[in-house]
């Protein structure tokens, strides 16, 4: 038990950083640029750990509560979530909603320590930042629900269980297929990807997530760029465990799946990236309703 | 082939949501036009190779997928026509309505005294989803060239329907079908023409002199 | 013969593609009209049609074809001078137009085959569009518009409601058919819950065209816009064809022994349109659109007939001929008023009587028949319907019927009256009567009256055959 959840929480500690690496080079690629290593956000993270803090004077708590708890909500969310055809450590009936508010108290950390520095500025982001993910969140509530509903179960660990494979070539392929879109729209939003959202932009107009964390530096910016790297994976291990729901029996073999699979959803991310235009501002929530419209669908083509 | 069958529609209704939630005129047809080319497999998926299906999904792919949006992507730029700017209800709005449509469709279907090989499968619903779809177009839209878009919705759903009887209706009927279509957006491509050189603007809203 | 009366129009329509003369071009359409009728009387009597074929005449085709050629001949005559004076608009795509919309007409009456039927009537709306239009305004653009739209959507109902017909036979096993007479005989066998969609998706579809309240909308606009002669060949001729369509839905239904829905669909519709046209028709400052709304009055009379069954339906059948012979009349005349006063608005038009004596005259001659007022045939063809309607025990149906007719002639007499009486304000143009333009509605107006003095034997059996077609077999 203790060593499932080390094992589970090793490689998640370890393997997350290297998402966004994998991404910033497909993007180099791309645009024909060499692009850093593979390995850049280890060294970032390591550097930024090493340096010191700079609080203002206005903040309180809150503005360092707001990284720790974006460091620690993916951790606790990884551990009702299985990884592949690892299990998950925590499993109980319903705990697919504690996993979906995880995100949310994180979100909320985040945005309440941007307004704790009283500035404008970061108010517009968490502003935003706030709508457009109460605008997912319905999206990724539904696609739990149609998985729910195929499974019959309402833990994670039921809901992509063994039963995936032959869900999909059943007459619910369909649905499955919608809430991969869905799912996946709902990890770009939450990941503060383009089209949804530019993580390199420092313009005014156009920033959301990235405006938040403005005044957070050395330690807590790294504990930032770790949770989201780790918020990456997470999310993501959804993705790849519905599109590659194979059990082998073998758990190192299913753990290479399941890495491999995340490495190319990162490419794919990547791809999209470069690509894709950012979404104008406004756009975004049409897009974000269209796609929770679409879950509803599927819902409803699951239902009948 | 009943998987094939069903991504085919699947894909039909999200162009249908699409539709609904595009301003733009172009990306609208585009998506009308990928519709009609999905829409003209389907002889041939549902019934399998015969040179009735056959004959059947080409005419339906040369003239949904290749000729009238063709036709529709030409009188948009000589109209210089890019966006629906104001849609009787939003976007948005309409976009729940289309996919409440959906669902109600969906729920409608189920309720149909349909004979026993139709009952699985996604072709009575789509069709009906379609339908209304193109319904919802034709009434909350103002340009003239969305209301020809959502004819051809409407149009759609109906050709799904009657991919269920292509069998057993005889093919003068379907020529016939295909044939009127043509010529009934030819013909209003025309009259568009015409009230754009009239009006200087396609917008059916200044088509009210005529009232009580 | 059959095939040949169908093709017979399009021989001059290609032709008139090519002829270089503008008079001679105008001439054919009364010399194809002429040879039209001559061949639909030569083929009065003839062999019902069997279960396989394509095309046939029953009473009711034959009955419409009648009323079309006639009408059409009527209309071609008044086109000749028409044309003359519209030299301006040209005729190179009215004359060829016409024709291929009379060989349309021909084709839809006489199809047996539900989806022929419905490609020839879908063929009418497009070939009847450039008639529409043939002013080339704003106004008659933005009416052309609605009707094309309209007509489109109605008309894809109509292969919708084809379509459930056609699943409704599916359900056998056997291969299905949309022959009409083989659907008749496998009638009773039909799936019900289909056949029923089918009936109301093809009454709305065709009940856009025929112009039922509350699909009528486009009516006053593309009769009021179109030429005076293409808003009698609309209002009398097409109406009946796709009346003519109705009643074939309503004939299957009563081989299937579902008639009470039928008919109760129909008669209210039929009540509808007529209070629709009513609130309209009052303090209609518009004679054209006025005309249009007394058209939405006169299906809803026919629908209301029908829909009543026994006497009403040999009283409705009549009302089909009275009603399009006397809106030739009356739309024709208007034309020419329209003309003379350069509008068609009461704010204009005013003591038409004494600028044009006989067209003014035989419109108000022509609204006392259209109101049914003795001896017109509209009042025997409406006074059998309202017979009907007693011996059909539906008392309440008839007061509202005499009540809403009563509405209609207060409110269509103030308007023609206005228009006919008075003195002629202005000075009017330069137009005046001519020979071909005021003999058709005369004509029209004299055997509309000759129909209200006396219904000769031979038409009276086609009538009741007709009816009885309409009947429940058992």
């Amino acid at each position: 038990m203790i060593a499932h959840l080390l094992l589970h929480l090793l490689v998640l500690l370890l393997f997350a950083p290297l998402l966004p690496g994998v991404i910033a080079r497909t993007k180099a690629r791309f645009a024909g640029r060499q692009g850093p290593p593979l390995l850049q956000p280890y060294y970032d993270l390591l550097r930024l750990w090493r340096k010191g803090f700079v609080l203002s004077r206005t903040t309180t708590w809150v503005f360092s509560a707001g990284p720790v708890v974006g460091l620690v909500v993916p951790l606790l969310a990884a551990l009702l979530l299985p990884f592949g055809a690892l299990s998950a450590p925590l499993s109980f009936e319903g705990d697919l909603i504690l996993f979906v508010y995880l995100f949310a108290l994180a979100r909320f950390f985040t945005a309440a320590a941007a307004l704790d520095t009283g500035s404008s500025f970061e108010g517009m982001g968490a502003a935003r930042e706030v709508t457009f993910s109460c605008l997912a969140e319905p999206t990724l509530m539904f696609a739990l629900l149609v998985l729910a509903k195929l499974s019959g179960g309402l833990s994670l660990q039921t809901l992509f269980g063994a039963h995936l494979p032959a869900a999909w070539g059943s007459g619910a392929g369909p649905a499955l297929g919608l809430i991969l879109v869905c799912l996946f729209v709902v990890l770009l939003v939450e990941n503060s990807r383009i089209p949804f959202d530019d993580p390199n932009t420092h313009l005014e107009l156009t920033m959301i997530h990235e405006v938040m964390v403005l005044d957070h530096s050395g330690p807590a910016f790294g504990m930032i760029l770790y949770g989201a790297a780790l918020k990456l994976m997470v999310l993501g291990s959804l993705l790849v465990r519905l599109a590659l729901p194979w059990n082998s029996g073998f758990w190192l073999f299913d753990l290479l799946i399941y890495l491999g699979g995340l490495l190319l959803l990162a490419v794919l991310i990547g791809v999209v990236e470069s690509v894709m235009a950012r979404l104008r501002l406004v756009r975004v929530p049409q897009v974000l309703i269209g796609t929770s419209l679409v879950s509803v669908f599927a819902l409803v083509l699951v239902l009948r | 082939m009943s998987d094939v069958n069903s991504v085919i529609l699947l894909v039909v209704i999200l162009l249908n949501f699409f539709t609904l939630g595009s301003a733009r005129l172009v990306a609208c047809i585009r998506a009308v036009a990928l519709q009609g080319a999905l829409l003209a497999l389907l002889p041939v998926t549902v019934h399998g190779f015969s040179g009735h299906s056959l004959i059947l999904a080409l005419g339906a792919f040369t003239l949904k997928g290749l000729f009238i949006p063709w036709l529709l992507l030409r009188a948009i730029r000589e109209v210089r026509i890019r966006r629906e700017m104001e849609p009787l209800i939003g976007l948005v709005p309409t976009l729940f309505l289309g996919v409440l449509a959906t669902v109600a469709a969906f729920l409608f279907a189920d309720r149909l005294p349909l004979l026993l090989e139709h009952q699985e499968g996604l072709l009575v619903p789509a069709s009906l989803a379609t339908m209304l779809t193109g319904f919802l177009l034709l009434m909350t839209r103002r340009k003239a060239i969305t209301q020809v878009v959502g004819y051809l919705i409407l149009e759609n759903g109906i050709f799904v329907f009657g991919v269920l009887l292509s069998t057993a209706m005889p093919l003068v009927v379907e020529a016939g079908v295909l044939l009127d279509l043509l010529v009934a957006v030819f013909v209003m491509g025309i009259v568009l023409n015409q009230i754009n050189r009239e009006f200087a603007t396609i917008n059916t809203e200044r088509l009210s002199a005529l009232k009580e | 013969m059959l095939v040949a009366l169908i093709l017979l129009p399009l021989l001059p329509a290609a032709l008139s593609l090519v002829l270089p003369w503008y008079q001679l071009r105008s001439w054919l359409l009364p010399a194809t009209g002429a040879a039209h009728l001559g061949l639909v009387l030569l083929m009065a009597g003839g062999a019902p049609p069997t279960p396989h074929s394509w095309i046939g005449l029953d009473a009711l085709s034959r009955l419409v074809l009648l009323v079309t050629s006639l009408l059409f001949l009527g209309c071609a005559f008044y086109a000749v001078d028409y044309l003359a004076m519209r030299r301006d608009r040209g005729n190179r795509v009215m004359v060829p137009c016409l024709l291929v919309f009379l060989s349309a007409m021909t084709l839809a009456i006489s199809a047996r085959h539900l989806g022929l039927l419905w490609v020839a009537v879908e063929t009418t709306t497009l070939v009847s569009a450039p008639l529409i239009y043939f002013n080339r305004n704003r106004l008659s653009i933005e009416a052309t518009w609605k009707y094309l739209l309209l007509c489109s959507v109605g008309i894809a109902l109509a292969m919708l409601g084809l379509m459930f017909v056609g699943y409704s036979a599916l359900g056998g096993g056997a291969a299905a058919s949309l022959h009409f007479d083989w659907l008749l005989e496998r009638a009773p066998s039909l799936s019900r819950p289909w056949l029923h969609a089918g009936f109301v998706f093809l009454l709305v579809g065709f009940g856009t065209k025929v112009g039922l309240a509350p699909l009528h909308s486009w009516k006053p606009d593309a009769y009021g816009e179109a030429p005076a002669l293409v808003g009698a060949l609309l209002s009398g001729g097409l109406t009946s064809v796709s009346f003519l369509a109705i009643l074939r839905a309503m004939q299957l239904m009563s081989a299937a022994g579902d008639q009470l829905m039928a008919r109760q669909a129909l008669v209210g519709l039929g009540l509808l349109s007529l209070l629709l046209a009513a609130v309209f028709m009052v303090r209609q400052p518009d004679i054209k659109r006025m005309l249009a709304y007394s058209s939405v009055e006169h299906m809803g009379i026919l629908a209301l007939g029908v829909g009543i069954g026994g006497l009403a339906t040999f009283g409705a059948l009549l009302h089909l001929i009275n009603n399009a012979l006397t809106k030739g009349c009356l739309f024709l005349t208007a034309g020419n008023i329209q003309r003379a006063f350069a509008s068609k608005h009461l704010s204009e038009v005013r003591g038409a009587l004494s600028v044009l004596p006989l067209s003014g005259g035989l419109f108000l001659a022509g609204f006392l028949a259209i109101t049914g007022a003795p001896p017109f045939g509209p009042f025997l063809s409406e006074f059998t319907i309202l017979r009907g309607l007693f011996a059909a025990d539906r008392p309440f149906i008839a007061a509202a019927f005499l009540l809403l007719l009563a509405v209609i002639f207060i409110g269509m007499g103030a308007t023609v009256l206005a228009a006919t009486q008075g003195e002629a304000g202005e000075p009017p143009g330069r137009f005046k009567d001519r020979l071909l333009l005021v003999a058709p509605p005369l004509v029209m107006l004299l055997l509309v009256l000759g129909l209200g003095l006396y219904l000769p034997e031979p038409l009276r059996q086609l009538l009741e055959a007709g009816a009885h077609l309409l009947e429940v077999r058992s």
